[in-house]
C-alpha cells in the first residue's frame, strides 16, 4: 500500500519534471561515465573469458583477442579437478537456498509473534535480538567456529547454514512489515469467528506479508551466496566449498604459479559463470529488490 | 396465581443464572483466547529464539569462557582470567590494524556515500531509458561476491596483464603502482566503492522518493532551481537515511576481510597477516592455532565496532539538537 502510493507520487513528480525537460547533458554525461565505471570490471571479465591463458598476457585487457576460446574455457572450468566446479555451484545453491528459506520462515514467525501476539517476555526477546544488530557478524564467526568444532559440525553444510538462518535484521524487517500490513482489527475479527491462532497466521497474516517475505528471502540469499568468511572458517574439505571459496582457492594456486597448468583463464571464466545466476535474478526480480532492499532502511 | 408468580420468579432466576453463565462463559472464552494467543506467540517465536541462542549467545559465552584460558605448550590449558584482553589491548599488531581501518574508512566512507548520493540524486531527477539502465547497472555489483570483485580488480590492477599497465606501457609512461604500501588503501577503497555504491544509492534513492512532492512544488514556485532544491530540500530530508548508511559503512569497514585476503596473493609484502583486525583474528586462529587469543581479539573488535557506531549515532543526535 505505502509503496504503491509513494510510487504514484514519484511517477507524478517525474512526469511533471519530464514536462519541464530538466536533465539533459548535465545529468546524462555523469550517468554514462558512472555506468562505464560500474561496467568496466564486468566487461573486462566477459572479454577475458573468451581468451586463452596466454592471450590474457599478450593481448590488450579491455578488448577481444583473435579467436573465441570461451567454449574451451568453459570446458576447462567444469572439468578442472574432476569437475568440482559444478559441485561448488550446487553447494552454493544449497547453502543459499536453505538459508534464505530458513531465515525467511524463522523471521516471519518470530516477527509476527513479537508485533501481534501478547506473550510473556516478548519485549525482552526483541530487545536482546536488536541489541546484537550492531555486533559485527565476522566478530561472531570465530566464536561460532569454536562451538561448532566442540559439537563436531565443522566441515558439514550445517556449519554454514545454521549461522546464516538467523538474521536479526530480517526479524526487525518482519516486525515492521507485520505492523504495516496486518491491522489488529483483522486479527480480532478472525478470532471472534473462532479461527485458531495458527490458522490466522497461516491463512490471514502470511499472505499479507508477501513483499516482506520476498525481501528477507532476497537479502539472505544474496548474503549467503556471496559469503566468504564463514565458509572459509567452517569448511576445510574442498568438496563442501561454496563457489566463492572454490574460486579463491583456484586463484591462490594460479597466483602461486606452481600449478601444473595455467589457471588464470579457468579462474576468470569460473568467476563469470558464478555471477551469472544472481545477475539474472537481479534483473528479473528488479521490482522486488527495489522496494525490498530499501523498505527497512527508510521506515524508521 | 401463586404458582405463576413462583414460575415467573423461577424464570427470572433461571434467566439470571443463564445470563451469568453466559457472561462467565464469555469471560472464560476470552481468557482461553488469551492463553491461546500467549501459547501461539511462544510457539512461533521459539524456533528463532532457539537458533539465536545457539548461534549468537552460546558462541559469545563459550568464546568468552575460552578466552579466559591460554593454551600452553607445556601444561595444557591454563586459566589466565582477563589476561588475553590485557594482551590484546597492548597488542601493537591489533592496534595498527584498527588504525589502518580508521584511515581506510576515512578514505572509503566519504567516497562511497558521496558517490551514492550523486547517483541517488541522478535517479531522482527524472525518468527515461538511460536512467532505467543506470538504476540496474549501478546495482549489479551488489550481486557480485566480494571475492569475485577482488579477483577482477586484482587482475585489473595487476602489473603483468592489467589493462592500466598495458595502457601506460603503450603510451610510454611508467605504469601506475596500485599494490604498493603507499597506494594499497586507495586501491582497496576503489574496490569497496565499486561494490557498495549502488546498494547505498538505492537506499538513498528510496529516502528521496519518500519526500513529499508538495515541497518541490512550493520551492519551484519560490523560484528555486534544481541544484537549490537538491541542496536545501533533498539533503536535509535525507539526513536519517544518510545516518543509517553511514552506520552500516562504519560497521562494514571494521569487518574488512575478503578483499585484502584475496589481495594477499598479489601483494604478500604489503598485506601482512595483521593488515586488518579480522585478518589478524583469522590468522591467529587458523595459522597460529591461538584460538583463545583469536576469540579475545574478535571480542575487542566487536567492542570497537559497537563503540564506533554508537559514537556516530551520538554525534549525529547531538548535532541535530545544536
Amino acid at each position: 500500500m505505502m509503496a504503491s502510493t509513494s510510487r504514484t507520487a514519484a511517477a507524478g513528480r517525474s512526469g511533471a519534471r519530464r514536462r519541464r525537460g530538466t536533465g539533459g547533458v548535465a545529468v546524462n554525461i555523469p550517468m554514462i561515465l558512472l555506468l562505464c565505471y560500474f561496467f568496466l570490471p564486468l566487461f573486462w571479465l566477459v572479454v577475458s573469458a573468451t581468451k586463452t591463458n596466454s592471450q590474457l598476457f599478450s593481448s590488450f585487457g579491455l578488448w577481444f583477442a583473435d579467436g573465441f576460446s570461451l567454449p574451451q574455457n568453459l570446458r576447462a572450468v567444469f572439468t578442472q579437478d574432476n569437475g568440482v566446479f559444478l559441485r561448488w555451484l550446487l553447494n552454493t545453491v544449497l547453502y543459499a537456498g536453505v538459508s534464505a528459506i530458513g531465515a525467511t520462515v524463522l523471521a516471519a514467525c518470530a516477527g509476527y509473534a513479537i508485533s501481534r501476539l501478547e506473550f510473556t517476555g516478548r519485549r525482552v526477546y526483541f530487545a536482546v535480538v536488536m541489541g546484537t544488530v550492531m555486533v559485527p557478524t565476522t566478530a561472531l564467526t570465530i566464536p561460532t567456529y569454536l562451538v561448532m568444532s566442540k559439537v563436531g559440525l565443522i566441515n558439514t553444510p550445517l556449519a554454514v547454514i545454521l549461522p546464516s538462518v538467523i538474521s536479526p535484521l530480517g526479524l526487525y524487517l518482519m516486525t515492521v512489515f507485520t505492523r504495516d500490513a496486518i491491522p489488529v482489527s483483522l486479527l480480532e475479527a478472525a478470532r471472534i469467528d473462532g479461527a485458531s491462532e495458527y490458522r490466522i497466521f497461516l491463512r490471514i497474516a502470511a499472505p499479507q506479508l508477501g513483499p516482506g517475505l520476498v525481501t528477507v528471502f532476497l537479502l539472505t540469499l544474496v548474503a549467503t551466496w556471496n559469503n566468504y568468511f564463514l565458509p572459509l572458517i567452517m569448511l576445510s574439505d574442498p568438496k563442501w566449498y561454496p563457489i566463492t571459496l572454490g574460486l579463491a582457492s583456484w586463484n591462490t594456486q594460479a597466483a602461486a604459479g606452481n600449478a601444473t597448468q595455467a589457471l588464470f583463464s579457468v579462474v576468470i571464466t569460473g568467476a563469470l559463470v558464478s555471477i551469472i545466476p544472481l545477475i539474472v535474478a537481479f534483473v528479473l526480480l528488479q521490482r522486488y529488490w527495489q522496494s525490498g532492499v530499501t523498505l527497512g532502511a527508510v521506515k524508521d | 396465581m401463586a404458582t405463576s408468580t413462583r414460575a415467573a420468579g423461577l424464570a427470572s432466576i433461571g434467566e439470571w443464572r443463564r445470563l451469568r453463565s453466559r457472561n462467565l462463559a464469555a469471560r472464560r472464552a476470552s481468557r482461553r483466547r488469551r492463553t491461546q494467543e500467549r501459547r501461539a506467540g511462544l510457539v512461533l517465536a521459539a524456533p528463532f529464539a532457539i537458533l539465536f541462542l545457539l548461534t549468537f549467545l552460546v558462541p559469545l559465552g563459550y568464546a568468552f569462557w575460552t578466552s579466559l584460558f591460554q593454551d600452553r605448550l607445556v601444561g595444557g590449558s591454563v586459566f589466565v582470567g582477563l589476561g588475553s584482553y590485557t594482551k590484546a589491548f597492548k597488542d601493537p599488531l591489533l592496534w595498527s590494524g584498527l588504525l589502518r581501518m580508521v584511515k581506510f574508512g576515512a578514505i572509503q566512507v566519504p567516497l562511497i556515500l558521496g558517490l551514492a548520493l550523486i547517483c541517488a540524486l541522478i535517479m531522482d531527477s527524472g525518468v527515461g531509458r538511460l536512467r532505467k539502465v543506470f538504476r540496474v547497472g549501478i546495482f549489479l555489483p551488489y550481486a557480485v561476491p566480494s571475492v569475485v570483485a577482488a579477483l577482477m580488480w586484482g587482475y585489473l590492477y595487476g602489473p603483468t596483464f592489467g589493462p592500466f599497465t598495458q595502457v601506460a606501457h603503450a603510451i610510454g609512461v611508467s605504469a601506475p603502482t596500485f599494490l604498493t604500501s603507499a597506494h594499497i588503501l586507495p586501491s582497496l577503497a576503489n574496490v569497496a566503492m565499486w561494490e557498495y555504491t549502488g546498494y547505498n544509492a538505492i537506499i538513498l534513492f528510496a529516502g528521496l522518493r519518500s519526500i513529499s512532492p508538495e515541497l518541490y512544488e512550493a520551492a519551484a514556485l519560490d523560484g528555486a532551481g534544481q541544484f537549490q532544491i537538491a541542496w536545501r530540500i533533498k539533503l536535509p530530508a535525507l539526513r536519517p537515511t544518510l545516518l543509517l548508511t553511514l552506520i552500516f559503512a562504519v560497521i562494514g569497514t571494521f569487518q574488512y576481510f575478503a578483499e585484502p585476503q584475496i589481495f594477499t596473493a598479489l601483494a604478500p609484502d604489503v598485506i601482512t597477516p595483521s593488515f586488518t583486525p579480522n585478518l589478524y583474528a583469522y590468522n591467529l586462529a587458523f595459522t597460529g592455532q591461538q584460538y583463545s587469543y583469536a576469540a579475545a581479539v574478535s571480542f575487542v573488535l566487536g567492542l570497537v565496532v559497537v563503540i564506533a557506531s554508537s559514537v556516530v549515532i551520538w554525534a549525529s543526535s547531538r548535532e541535530r539538537k545544536a
